[in-house]
């Protein structure tokens, strides 16, 4: 699905060559050190970033992508942090991302034509269920501001979900999570795939990656210096290095 | 349709007022009318889609000048009947609509104090083209406005300012009408989640540019209807009435008002208008110099404003509707993350990407 891409910032070589795919209905895990190019990725998947070189292709065909042209693709993403927002209610964050379903146009609005009404109840229970799917049905009409950040990250996951999205971009799900709330994002993580929802994850959290990855790819100064399953991943000594210290983690990218 | 109940209720109810009136009164209101629609505009896109104007004195120009035009050259050709003020009043909101367009285009990519300083510029720029085209704008002089005499219909003592009163408020009653058609719709949803993140917003579908740009040209229309008014209201046009002054007014109206509630903009506008008049009643019973006076005259309003500005800022920034909204509910709390996520607004794309 991506080969060959290359990002330069300046002289900052944030992506070197890197290729993956991601199979329907598979969780793939990408891996690495801070400033290792992981969001970048994500932002050149998105339109936010264009790549120098490489090419992309999204189910057999060529992708140029525009941000706000994915969720109608059939790809959404969830942001690091929570990147809610912040004057809308839990509800209405979901409504948002469910903005592709809608029918109802200016105009309508404008002229509060029925039709729009209509629009935006069918919106309303679209996102009504999905925040019941992840338990957060009674929330709904709170500021996510005054929720606890693991709950708002959740409403981040409702967001991107309420698309039905064949392919999801997770950027740090984990981050800011306790132990319980990891779990139950492990569970629904790998039931994604069963829906038909390919899964791209950029995780710190190394259980969760080896949980629910069936592939992960480790990048590391911009490469991928190692791709496999995760019991191969675990056990590579480059990884290691990667992790451990800068001095080592060069020295493993000289001699791939 | 509910929206469009309360219309009509307020419209009844306002008509019957301007019976209860003094044609004084009938003025002021009048021109709180013509306000609200520039008011309730600008508070759509400072308020609910984040992107500040300084600009919208000139967009209301643009909205008064074609009334004077319209009006003046059809009543030289000898059309001269009360449908003429429709067509001339629709002139003036595409004229506004168009230079909205404009601005609003150029707008779409800045935030901040870029933002803020294009839109300063359109405001000092556009009543200088008065001067450019003295030959057929006067210059400083301006135009007078053509206007009938009331529908005869309505009786032979019926005052003029009743008749400017109820066209004023038809104006604003219709513009809070699809505004709030609007806000209650999925563009208002979509304004506030561009104003809050528009890294989040175009991830789920949102063409960022395009709705700041329609938001622009929303609120430039409001603003053209505005002027409209304000042209038949003054029954002349000129560049002094457009000036910097007015945009800083307006500013001063939505927040003090309440920002992005389209009631904020109500307040925003009653205060308009009553302030300088309240300060008028009040520095006439003082006994000062002459000059003093007309030094006074202009600017206190002005000066009073501002400090009623801080004065909400610092205590109570959710304006005299956040007052209102938390004095019936007890929770002044809920406005917080309206108002946090309007301050977050401002920050470029690349440091939103890295969060
Ligand atoms: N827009 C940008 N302009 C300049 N440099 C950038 C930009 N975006 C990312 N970088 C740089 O590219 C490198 C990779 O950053 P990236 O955010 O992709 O890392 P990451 O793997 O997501 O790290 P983390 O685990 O901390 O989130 C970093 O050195 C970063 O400073
Ligand atoms: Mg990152």
């Amino acid at each position: 699905m991506l080969s060959g891409i290359g990002v330069r910032f300046g002289g900052l070589v944030a992506l070197d060559d890197v290729s993956l795919q991601v199979p329907d209905d598979t969780v793939v895990g990408i891996i690495g050190p801070n400033g290792a190019g992981k969001t970048t990725l994500f932002n050149v998947v998105c339109g936010f970033v264009r790549p120098q070189a490489g090419s992309m292709s999204w189910q057999g065909a060529p992708l140029r992508p525009k941000p706000q042209r994915l969720a109608r693709l059939g790809i959404a993403r969830t942001l690091q942090g929570d990147g809610l927002f912040a004057g809308l209610t839990v509800l209405e964050n979901v409504m948002v991302g469910a903005t592709r379903f809608a029918r109802a146009g200016f105009g309508q609005g404008l002229l509060g034509l029925p039709g729009s009404a209509r629009d935006e109840r069918a919106l309303r229970e679209q996102a009504l269920a999905c925040l019941d799917q992840l338990g957060m049905a009674d929330q709904a009409d709170r500021m996510p501001g005054s929720l606890p950040y693991p709950l708002r990250k959740r409403v981040g996951l409702a967001r991107a979900l309420v698309s039905r999205p064949k392919l999801l971009l997770l950027d740090e799900p984990a981050g800011g999570l306790g132990g319980e709330d990891v779990d139950e994002l492990a569970a629904l993580i790998r039931g994604l795939p069963g829906q038909g929802c390919a899964v791209l994850l950029v995780e710190h959290h190394m259980d969760l990656v080896m949980q629910v990855s069936e592939h992960i790819v480790v990048l590391d100064f911009g490469r991928v210096i190692a791709a496999g399953p995760p019991d191969k991943i675990r056990d590579d000594p480059a990884v290691a290095e990667a992790y451990l210290g800068t001095e080592a983690g060069e020295a493993s990218v000289s001699q791939p | 349709m509910r929206n469009l109940g309360i219309a009509a209720v307020s419209a009844a109810l306002l008509l019957a007022l301007t019976y209860l009136l003094d044609p004084f009164r009938d003025y002021q209101l009048a021109t709180a009318a013509a306000y609200l629609c520039a008011a309730a505009g600008l508070t759509v896109l400072i308020g609910v889609n984040g992107q500040l104007s300084l600009g919208h004195g000139a967009l209301m120009a643009f909205g008064a000048y074609p009334v004077a035009l319209v009006q003046n050259e059809l009543a030289d050709r000898g059309v001269s009947a009360q449908w003429t003020l429709a067509v001339s009043v629709l002139a003036g909101v595409a004229a506004a609509t168009a230079l909205g367009a404009v601005v609003g285009v150029a707008a779409a990519r800045l935030h901040g104090p870029y933002l803020a300083g294009l839109t300063l510029v359109v405001a000092v720029a556009v009543p200088s083209l008065a001067t450019l085209f003295g030959g057929v704008l006067h210059g400083d002089q301006g135009l007078s406005v053509y206007l009938l005499p009331p529908p005869a219909a309505l009786g032979p003592d019926f005052p003029f300012e009743r008749w400017q009163a109820w066209l004023a408020l038809a104006a604003a009653v219709l513009t809070m009408l699809l505004l709030a058609n609007l806000m209650r719709s999925r563009f208002g949803r979509t304004l506030r989640a561009v104003r809050d993140d528009e890294v989040a917003a175009r991830l789920a579908g949102i063409p960022v540019a395009r709705t700041r740009v329609l938001a622009f040209v929303v609120s430039a229309a409001c603003a053209g209807l505005s002027g409209a008014m304000f042209a038949i209201l003054a029954q002349s046009v000129s560049p002094s009435a457009f000036a910097l002054t007015l945009s800083l007014n307006l500013l001063l109206a939505v927040v003090v008002g309440g920002l992005g509630s389209l009631a904020g903009a109500v307040w925003g506008s009653l205060l308009l208008v009553l302030l300088p008049w309240l300060v008028d009643t009040f520095t006439a019973d003082l006994t000062l110099s002459p000059d003093l006076r007309q030094r006074l005259a202009g600017n206190l309003p002005l000066a009073i404003f501002g400090l009623l500005l801080v004065v909400v800022m610092i205590a109570a920034p959710g304006g005299v509707q956040g007052l209102l909204k938390g004095v019936l509910k007890h929770v002044p709390q809920v406005l917080a993350p309206a108002v946090r996520g309007r301050r977050r607004s401002a920050g470029g794309l690349d440091d939103r990407l890295q969060r």
